[in-house]
């Protein structure tokens, strides 16, 4: 049934048809984590989408100095946040091996994928953490430019909501030695496979939007209308 | 297609069964226990915030007259009394509170589909509190910054609170967005995956779609609330400058510079204004359904009260900058905002009327739910038109500083959403506890507040249209402001003490009631929805015994003609109604 012929039923009219519609067995089992877990999600794409607008709208400030473009910029050899990214980049494939090796009971190649993602996570953590350490080296504090607050800012954000999964994937370990293999130990993991490609994405969208130049913001913002 | 997620809707679950004192009490995951949890902390931490709106009233009563309030102070007062009524008030009993209690039981569902972290979302609840009232106890004092906490004043020496009081209030902020999402994301899924057999989205009373898309509305507009207060932490702790422009204070350059503050107010706002409906969605459903049950009549256009909750949820996100016409704006957007708040009234106005005309030719019962709600039904179309006033930019202009907005907020946003909370506490008290709340003395609080509120707030719409300022801690000689506008002022604080008071008799009428209240029964308004229809009252852990109810009907068959009774409940089949004609006939 559709969100329009939902929203136009006459619900004060208890025809054969609507009594019958209801008896009928369309119940669906649901895992519910799932349909919350989409309401997270969207909660999340809406507080990146608010500091992308703040981060635009700063951008246009005659003090903010991107962090690539030229030479001398930090980021515009970024080839530490791609290292970063292809470990995170893994972390997302192991953890769809898991999935896919706990539907079939591999249990040592779920073992093996899951471990890995665990620290293919953790090492994206300190990677980050390192590409910090770089910056500050360099002398580009989190309160010497705009650019520089925003980085620390969001990729802190973004390491958070990693941190998040992994104590949510805690839990995956815990039912999988508790109970072994049951539907809720891959219903959580498909979940946390959920998360973790939707944690990539958002982490290629920000190393796009962290590592442009000042022309591509203009540009953005002019598009947006700032 | 109904979709129901089978462990919650058909199976007895077990699992989080209280076996003690403090798993049936303290570390309940029982949705009714928190309900009740939420509701005693929000009307606690309520209390506090109606105490200082007496210490703001009575300097503006009474200016100078008492020594333990100053300017800083003063400010102080306005700000957290603001923010606590909001926030921790509003926000948190009507959606933790009556949402937690309400959702289970009119879906016809055990519990939230997730018990633990409903659990969870109360305790960072009153922890969020509890960093919030420690601010009181810090140096400096609580955030004196006004209940908007606008950069750059917000964390600059001169400003009460600067220093702790401020991070404090940020720190509890995003630990109250996190309790919410919590909670709120419990809430939608509950609403949308446990409904029983039959409950499809559109026989939920309206009740449960205010409580559904202001959670909703609250899930998409919080964050922007998170967003300007970690942002804002980070320029008062790491002197970034997000929204600090460059500033001379007291003598000295400061750090910052190239902030903007104007994107901290759209932030704030843009999460503001729907926080608004966050708070009047869930008073507009459950005042629907008490009109409809205390006037023994179906609600007038029920499909329309659906889609105006629909509308006004969505066009919720498109006004926010009518809160900011002072701030200077390109007039297209002005034109813009005006143009989308004088929308919003399209929807609301419908809501209005369809209530107007469920009373009309009703079967009215004067009883204390209908009372509140009629109150609140003056009280909002009062309060909603002064909005309408202060949409349109021109008007806006010369009164934002005044006292007319603060009439018009309180009306709308404070009055009104309060009227209906009663009602729905006077209409509820009898399920949650198995008595009524005294009569006499409801109506002693009833009569006190609505015309105890309208003694404060109409004189402020008219000190407002002579230019008294609001924020101020004293007027001082000020040439355009007659005298007899002190009078008013000691008036309103004399109502404001007295309706104080009054909310003090309401609690002593809840503890009298829960020990000597007259029993009530299971049904004592003969309701239709499915809360009344458990089979016990108060109802126990799980709420239905072994089979959930089914649902055969909509939320509102009262009066319906040839039926014996003047109510069919949502789970009495069309084949056990009993008619007027058998009953005829049984007595010939």
């Amino acid at each position: 049934m559709g969100i329009f012929s939902t929203l136009t039923e006459k619900s004060w009219i208890n025809s054969e048809q609507t009594s019958n519609q209801i008896k009928v067995s369309q119940i669906h089992t649901i895992w519910p984590a799932k349909t919350a877990l989409k309401f997270f999600l969207a909660v999340v794409s809406v507080f990146f989408m608010l500091f992308t607008i703040t981060f635009l709208s700063r951008s246009q400030s005659i003090d903010f100095q991107a962090l690539s473009g030229e030479p001398w910029l930090p980021l515009s050899d970024a080839s530490q946040l791609w290292w970063n990214s292809l470990i995170l980049l893994f972390a997302s494939i192991c953890m769809h091996f898991a999935v896919q090796s706990c539907k079939k009971q591999q249990w040592n190649i779920f073992i093996l994928s899951l471990s890995s993602s665990c620290l293919m996570t953790m090492a994206f953590i300190f990677s980050q953490v390192y590409v910090w350490q770089l910056l500050t080296q360099k002398g580009f504090f989190i309160y010497s430019n705009p650019a520089n607050s925003f980085f620390y800012l969001l990729t802190g954000i973004h390491l958070l909501h990693l941190a998040g999964g992994m104590f949510a994937l805690t839990r995956v370990y815990v039912i999988y030695w508790r109970h072994g293999h049951t539907l809720a130990l891959l219903a959580n993991l498909r979940l946390c496979a959920i998360y973790w490609h939707y944690l990539f994405i958002i982490w290629l969208y920000l190393f796009f939007l962290l590592t442009a130049d000042s022309t591509t913001y203009k540009t953005i913002a002019l598009f947006c209308g700032f | 297609m109904q979709k129901t997620h089978i462990a919650i809707a058909d199976q007895i679950d077990t699992s989080h069964h209280p076996t003690s004192f403090m798993s049936k009490y303290i570390w309940s995951q029982d949705h009714k226990v928190i309900a009740i949890q939420y509701a005693i902390t929000a009307i606690g931490v309520g209390l506090v915030a109606l105490f200082l709106s007496a210490m703001m009233r009575l300097q503006l009563g009474f200016p100078d007259q008492f020594s333990f309030i100053d300017p800083s102070s003063y400010l102080q007062f306005v700000t957290m009394h603001g923010m606590i009524m909001v926030i921790y008030l509003l926000t948190a009993l009507l959606l933790g509170g009556f949402g937690n209690y309400l959702i289970p039981l009119m879906i016809g569902a055990r519990d939230m589909v997730f018990p633990y972290l409903n659990m969870l979302s109360y305790w960072t609840y009153l922890l969020a509190v509890i960093v919030l009232l420690a601010s009181f106890f810090v140096t400096g004092g609580p955030s004196g910054a006004g209940w908007t906490l606008y950069p750059p004043q917000a964390i600059l020496p001169g400003t009460p609170g600067e220093g702790n009081g401020i991070i404090l209030m940020l720190i509890s902020l995003a630990i109250f967005i996190v309790a919410f999402t919590m909670g709120g994301l419990n809430y939608v899924t509950t609403i949308l995956q446990a409904r029983a057999k039959g409950m499809t989205l559109m026989r939920m009373p309206l009740t449960i779609w205010g409580i559904f898309v202001a959670t909703i509305l609250g899930l998409l507009a919080f964050p922007a609330l998170l967003v300007s207060a970690i942002m804002m932490l980070f320029d008062k702790l790491l002197a970034t400058s997000f929204f600090m422009p460059a500033i001379l204070s007291l003598g000295e350059n400061l750090e910052h510079s190239g902030g903007s503050p104007i994107l901290f107010q759209h932030l704030f706002w843009f999460f503001g204004h729907p926080e608004v409906y966050i708070v009047a969605l869930p008073a507009f459903g459950m005042v629907s359904d008490v009109i409809a049950t205390h006037a023994r009549k179906n609600i007038f256009g029920y499909r329309m009260m659906v889609w105006a909750i629909v509308a006004i949820g969505a066009l919720s996100f498109v006004v926010w900058a009518h809160h900011m016409y002072v701030s200077g704006m390109n007039p297209y957007f002005g034109f813009f905002f005006a143009t989308t708040t004088l929308i919003i009234a399209v929807p609301t106005a419908i809501k209005v009327y369809n209530w107007l005309l469920t009373l009309w030719r009703g079967n009215i019962h004067l009883t204390l739910p209908m009372l509140f709600s009629i109150g609140f039904i003056f009280t909002f179309t009062h309060g909603g038109l002064t909005g309408l006033m202060l949409g349109n930019v021109v008007v806006d202009l010369p009164l934002s500083d005044t006292y007319f907005v603060v009439a018009h907020f309180h009306m709308v946003m404070g009055v009104s959403p309060v009227m209906v909370l009663y009602a729905a506490i006077y209409h509820w008290f009898p399920k949650v506890t198995g008595r009524f709340l005294h009569t006499g003395l409801g109506q002693f609080h009833f009569w006190g507040t609505f015309l105890g509120t309208y003694a404060i707030y109409l004189p402020m719409h008219y000190l407002g249209f002579l230019g008294v300022p609001r924020r101020y801690f004293a007027m001082g000689d000020t040439d355009f402001i007659p005298a007899s506008a002190q009078t008013l002022n000691a008036s309103i604080t004399v109502s404001a003490i007295i309706v104080g008071i009054i909310q003090l008799v309401f609690i002593a009428n809840v503890i009298f009631s829960l020990i000597k209240g007259k029993k009530s029964g299971p049904n004592p308004w003969h309701a239709t929805t499915l809360e009344w229809q458990t089979s016990q009252t108060p109802p126990v852990h799980g709420n239905w015994g072994e089979n959930l109810p089914e649902v055969y009907r909509w939320a509102y068959d009262y009066s319906v003609p040839g039926v014996k009774d003047d109510f069919i409940p949502q789970n009495i089949a069309d084949a056990d109604v009993i008619k007027m004609d058998k009953v005829t006939k049984g007595e010939s």
